[in-house]
């Protein structure tokens, strides 16, 4: 029994927006099962008092003024659009809108 | 060759075509290149050499040849980060590392092949085809940097850019026989790097000798205001610790957890002769222990994977990038699960669900927030050791180049390969690995990492200087002279 | 039989929670340099931050950490001394990374208050509003929605987006649950957001319109049967784009939920929109299943550890609470409470204060601009403010004060000025409207009236002073109207004789 299920997998699947076949949905359950199962081990020293670290470097505030900086052109904006109408990205019908 | 060029016996147009002849000659074999960028490269040299004959003063690398890893946007030049999701797609805007390799002068000769988006140890997991290690075609680069480690070994280029996240430039490096550097996180801007893992990534210099990635590390690294993570401290002076030639006095640690146990004898042989050397040489060797090093790359393969779920995010077919299925009957919803089934490869599939999964509700305690625990273990590991040495050094992977394939069907083992460089990118502090020789059992090259604390980088550029010119001196030429020839087509 | 809503009320009671966005004014966005003007050309404010672009990476505005910090001190929150910002994962195209960098267990400021009050049957009454969290996030791009075109079989709908809003620093304020509201629960909601729309303003971090969406309501309501001390399951309805509606929303939904109930149905958690036409919502995303966000600490940006001292020093340059100073304004003017809420309820305070502010008498004022100047604006259904400014009513004001205009003058010279014939003076110069207050100039009317009149001005020195008032009419309609009326009726009786 994997660790994760294929259900689950599925799941994961819909959350990120990935359209997987049924194959690739079986072949993940059994390698991140595996992977799970060999990373889980994180648990064993991960004790209640150790604050967990988040950045390599002990810095803060770092800020930059309220400055208007020169934007990019609308051409180098929709430069890599895979379509557009006039200055808009175009894409398709998007579902679940008022 | 910069001598070369300051000197005027060559002139940086020269240079660059040199370097696309042999890349003409050779790269159908080692494929380390995805774009070539004649135009730009030969306008950058034109430029260069103009303002040398002019007299003006430029940088010593100024017309200098150079190989971007993919993952690094160069504005009108295609940056695919090896991956199909970005086939074809020019950034409209410069990354700093490249407005300061423009800066200085260099010459980008063009793109190299990378695992997709950075996500692997050996460039099998591009899109665009795997990359040969020079030294013998039928074996892995390394990864996920392998085309700029292959274009070093193969003469394609003298210096190239690489980034490193869990060992993408130190493990290519050592199996390739070349020199690497991960810079202390914060210290090269990771504005324009496409990101993999956010607080892990970071750019670095790679080239064939320990002076030459100084150079070019003084090129590329300082305070980036675009970037919030970029630390605002002058850049330490690498050249200058490159060419000091004497450690005297210095500790240096081995770690036990990385000493070998299980590795490929051959490694552990060479890795052993390397610390002679340096006693040689007047350090002293001392044996240091970081127990939160077993959990390292547990650690890794929960963090890097989350951040990277959240990262690659973006790619969803609506704003640049390839679209797959819009053929106006399909939602933008379906339209951009077909497009990221389709331009994503397994690896980068396999470590979005694990991502996913490591952040969901319910499990984020045991797995991220599990995982940075860990690392501030491993910080607090590298703290304690670093008050006894002055550098840490181990093997900088447990193997020699493997087999094109032998690993490819089994991620676990494909992880393994990252064991020694881990631990440096959960600390953030800097990393190099440097040959030290070619392993008795297959005669390929084998690395030597050497680890400096935070913001200390140029500790790696002093004992890499004189662990390289030690080990020369006993070879009786550089490492990279005993490169196969390779068939010039 | 549908219930209404007091009927709604006798049976169930609402539980209210209400979240505001506020788009800052702030000159550039929260993340990058790019501009925020409302209005620009599609994709002109646009660069590789705001737009996602592979590679690029968030750097935070200081105005913007300022001014959250500003609005968390007015509603006496709590600043968190180590706030992080955190990524919300999810997937819509007008959201550029498909995550949206927000804050999450570190927010900026907490545990903060807004006291509201409200009239009720029992007179005025004070509601705390208990909030609960400030935090900072950005906003998301602009979408319109294309109609199949023409001729397609399959009706190919698409959308076109516009990403000059992505990445403009939004503040959001939430309350905790408030409760006791009962049948109040629509004028509780629209009190608070008014109250803080008032103190948003007088803070300037937002220019806080909610029809140009820089002030953003959304209503979460669930209604419980009465005493049965559980909490129902509740709906957000968003959309709400008018003070108004925010109380019309929180009405319907209170309806809405209680006329399911009684038939038998369960309320869905779920995402409604507010229909402004119908008063009604509808449904929107279902939200049954919550939505997985997968927050985590933002790896690109560093923890902002707001100096206390800098805290401090910000709290003192806060300006006057809107509810100290209406009450400050209140005393100095003498004005009654029920006046007080008159101004308040038809949005004039402000403009009144400002007119008093140029020298004008409070009580003219305000008389002008509930009165004469409310009273056109609602024949051309426009707003007050927007027929003529403060600055032309206290110099009409003025004048009335020297004597230069009378009342029924000063009436035609605004109609003047509201019809665009210019400032006030140049309406009195076009017109003529000037009072006639020279004395030799009235005495010649005043005399005619009486050669014209001799009768009735036998009667006024006979001591017949209501007599008077015939004469005083001929003078005015002499002078056409620009006759100071006390002055001819003075100098009149002198003249007859009668002091």
């Amino acid at each position: 029994m994997s660790a994760i299920s294929r259900e689950e997998v599925a799941h994961l699947a819909r959350l990120s927006r990935i359209a997987m076949t049924d194959d690739e949905l079986d072949h993940l359950s059994s390698e991140l099962g595996l992977i799970l199962e060999s990373v889980s081990k994180v648990q064993a020293v991960a004790a209640e008092d150790i604050a967990p670290t988040s950045h390599a470097i002990e810095m803060q505030n770092v800020m930059r003024p309220d400055v208007v900086v020169p934007s990019l052109t609308t051409e180098e904006t929709l430069s890599g659009a895979p379509a557009r109408e006039d200055d808009r990205f175009k894409v398709p019908q998007i579902l679940g809108e008022e | 060759m910069s001598a070369e060029l300051a000197s005027g016996n060559v002139t940086a147009v020269e240079l660059a075509s040199a370097h696309y002849d042999r890349i003409s000659a050779v790269d159908s074999d080692v494929h380390a290149f995805l774009h070539l960028d004649r135009e730009g490269a030969l306008a950058q040299a034109a430029s260069v050499d103009g303002l040398r004959k002019a007299g003006e003063r430029v940088h010593p690398l100024a017309g200098v040849p150079l190989a971007l890893k993919d993952v690094l946007t160069q504005k009108g030049v295609p940056t695919t980060c090896g991956s199909k999701m970005l086939e074809g797609w020019r950034p409209p805007y410069d990354s700093t590392v490249v407005t300061n390799l423009k800066k200085a002068g260099v010459v980008i000769l063009g793109k190299t092949n990378m695992d997709e988006f950075a996500m692997g140890s050996s460039t099998e997991n591009s899109a665009y085809g795997a990359t040969r290690n020079p030294w013998d075609l039928s074996r892995i680069p390394g990864g996920s940097g392998g085309g700029s480690s292959a274009a070093l070994a193969a003469f394609e280029a003298p210096l190239a850019i690489g980034t490193d996240t869990g060992g993408s430039i130190r493990q290519p490096a050592a199996v390739t026989g070349t020199v690497g550097v991960k810079p202390t996180y914060g210290s090269v801007s990771r504005y324009g790097l496409v990101a993999f893992s956010s607080s892990l990534d970071q750019a670095g210099p790679c080239a064939r000798t320990v002076l030459d990635t100084a150079m070019l590390h003084e090129v590329i690294a300082g305070y980036d205001p675009k970037d919030s993570t970029s630390i605002n401290l002058p850049v330490g002076k690498m050249v200058e610790a490159a060419k000091k030639l004497d450690i005297k006095g210095m500790k240096v640690g081995v770690v036990k957890e990385l000493a070998g146990d299980g590795y490929q004898a051959g490694v552990t042989t060479r890795f052993n002769e390397a610390l002679e050397a340096l006693v040689s040489a007047g350090a002293e060797i001392i044996e240091v222990s970081a127990p939160s090093f077993e959990y390292a790359l547990a650690a890794y393969y929960l963090i890097a994977p989350s951040e990277a779920s959240s990262n690659l995010a973006r790619f969803d077919s609506m704003r640049y990038g390839i679209r797959i299925g819009d053929d106006g009957s399909r939602s933008a919803e379906e339209v951009m699960k077909m497009t990221r089934e389709v331009g994503f490869g397994k690896e980068v599939k396999r470590r979005i669900i694990l991502g996913t999964y490591a952040l969901s509700s319910g499990y984020y305690d045991a797995y991220y927030g599990s995982a940075q625990k860990v690392r501030t273990l491993i910080k607090r590991d590298y703290e304690a050791a670093f008050t006894k040495v002055d550098v840490l050094v181990s093997p900088t992977c447990p193997t020699t180049a493997f087999k094109i394939g032998e690993k490819s069907d089994d991620p676990l083992a494909m992880y393994l390969n990252d064991v020694c460089t881990i631990p440096v990118n959960l600390a953030g502090i800097g990393g190099m690995s440097l040959p030290c020789g070619l392993a008795p059992e297959d005669g390929l090259p084998v690395g030597f990492q050497i680890m400096s604390p935070a913001m200390k980088d140029e500790l790696m550029y002093q004992v890499g200087g004189v662990l390289e010119a030690a080990l020369q001196s006993s070879w009786g030429k550089p490492l990279y002279a005993s490169a196969p020839e390779l068939a010039v087509k | 039989m549908a219930l209404n809503y007091n009927q709604a009320l006798e049976k169930y009671e609402p539980t209210l929670g209400l979240e505001v966005h506020v788009e800052l004014n702030t000159n550039s966005k929260m993340f990058c340099g790019c501009a925020t003007e409302f209005g620009a050309s599609p994709n002109t404010q646009t660069c590789p931050v705001c737009l996602g672009m592979p590679g690029a990476l968030p750097v935070v505005n200081a105005k913007a950490i300022e001014s959250s910090i500003r609005i968390g001190l007015a509603l006496n929150c709590s600043i968190t001394p180590f706030s992080r910002f955190a990524r919300k994962n999810y997937f819509y195209p007008d959201m550029p990374k498909n995550f949206q960098t927000s804050q999450y267990d570190e927010p900026i400021c907490v545990n903060g208050y807004l006291d509201v009050t409200i009239d009720t049957d029992e007179g005025p009454k004070v509601y705390r509003v208990d909030i609960e969290r400030v935090h900072m996030e950005e906003d998301t791009g602009k979408s319109l929605h294309v109609g199949g075109a023409t001729g397609r079989i399959h009706g190919a709908e698409h959308s076109l987006l516009d990403y000059n809003r992505a990445g403009i620093p939004l503040v959001e304020i939430v309350t905790r649950i408030i409760p006791g509201t009962d049948k109040y629960a629509p004028e509780v909601a629209r009190a608070y957001v008014a109250e803080l729309r008032d103190i948003l303003r007088s803070l300037g971090v937002s220019d806080v319109k909610m029809e140009q969406g820089s002030l953003r309501c959304d209503a979460n309501l669930s209604i419980s049967p009465r005493n049965s001390g559980t909490l129902g399951t509740r709906s957000e309805t968003k959309n709400v784009n008018s003070l108004r509606s925010v109380e019309r929303a929180v009405r319907g939904e209170i309806i809405r939920q209680a006329n399911r109930l009684e038939s038998g149905e369960r309320i869905i958690q779920e995402t409604r929109h507010f229909q402004e036409e119908s008063g009604e919502t509808r449904s929107g995303r279902s939200k049954e299943q919550a939505e997985d966000y997968r927050y985590f600490p933002e790896p690109d940006l560093l923890p902002i550890l707001a100096d206390p001292a800098w805290v401090e020093e910000l709290r003192l340059g806060l300006p006057e609470k809107p509810s100290i100073h209406r009450k400050r304004l209140q005393e100095s003017w003498g004005v009654p409470d029920k006046e007080m809420l008159a101004m308040i309820n038809a949005e004039l305070l402000d403009t009144v204060e400002e007119t008093v502010l140029l020298g004008a008498d409070p009580t003219k004022a305000r008389s002008w601009w509930l009165g004469e100047i409310s009273r056109l604006a609602n024949e051309k259904d426009v707003l007050p403010r927007s027929l003529i400014e403060p600055t032309e009513v206290a110099e009409i004001i003025s004048l009335i004060a020297t004597g230069e205009l009378t009342d029924k003058l000063a009436r035609q010279v605004l109609e003047g000025v509201i019809s665009g014939e210019g400032t006030a003076r140049a309406v009195i110069e076009k017109r003529g409207l000037k009072v006639v207050s020279d004395d030799s100039a009235l005495m010649i009317a005043i005399e005619a009236a009486i050669s014209a009149q001799q009768e009735t001005a036998e009667r006024v020195r006979a001591g017949n002073i209501p007599a008077a008032g015939a004469l005083i009419g001929a003078v005015m309609k002499a002078t056409g109207g620009q006759a100071d009326a006390a002055k001819v009726r003075e100098l009149l009786l002198r003249h007859l004789g009668q002091e």
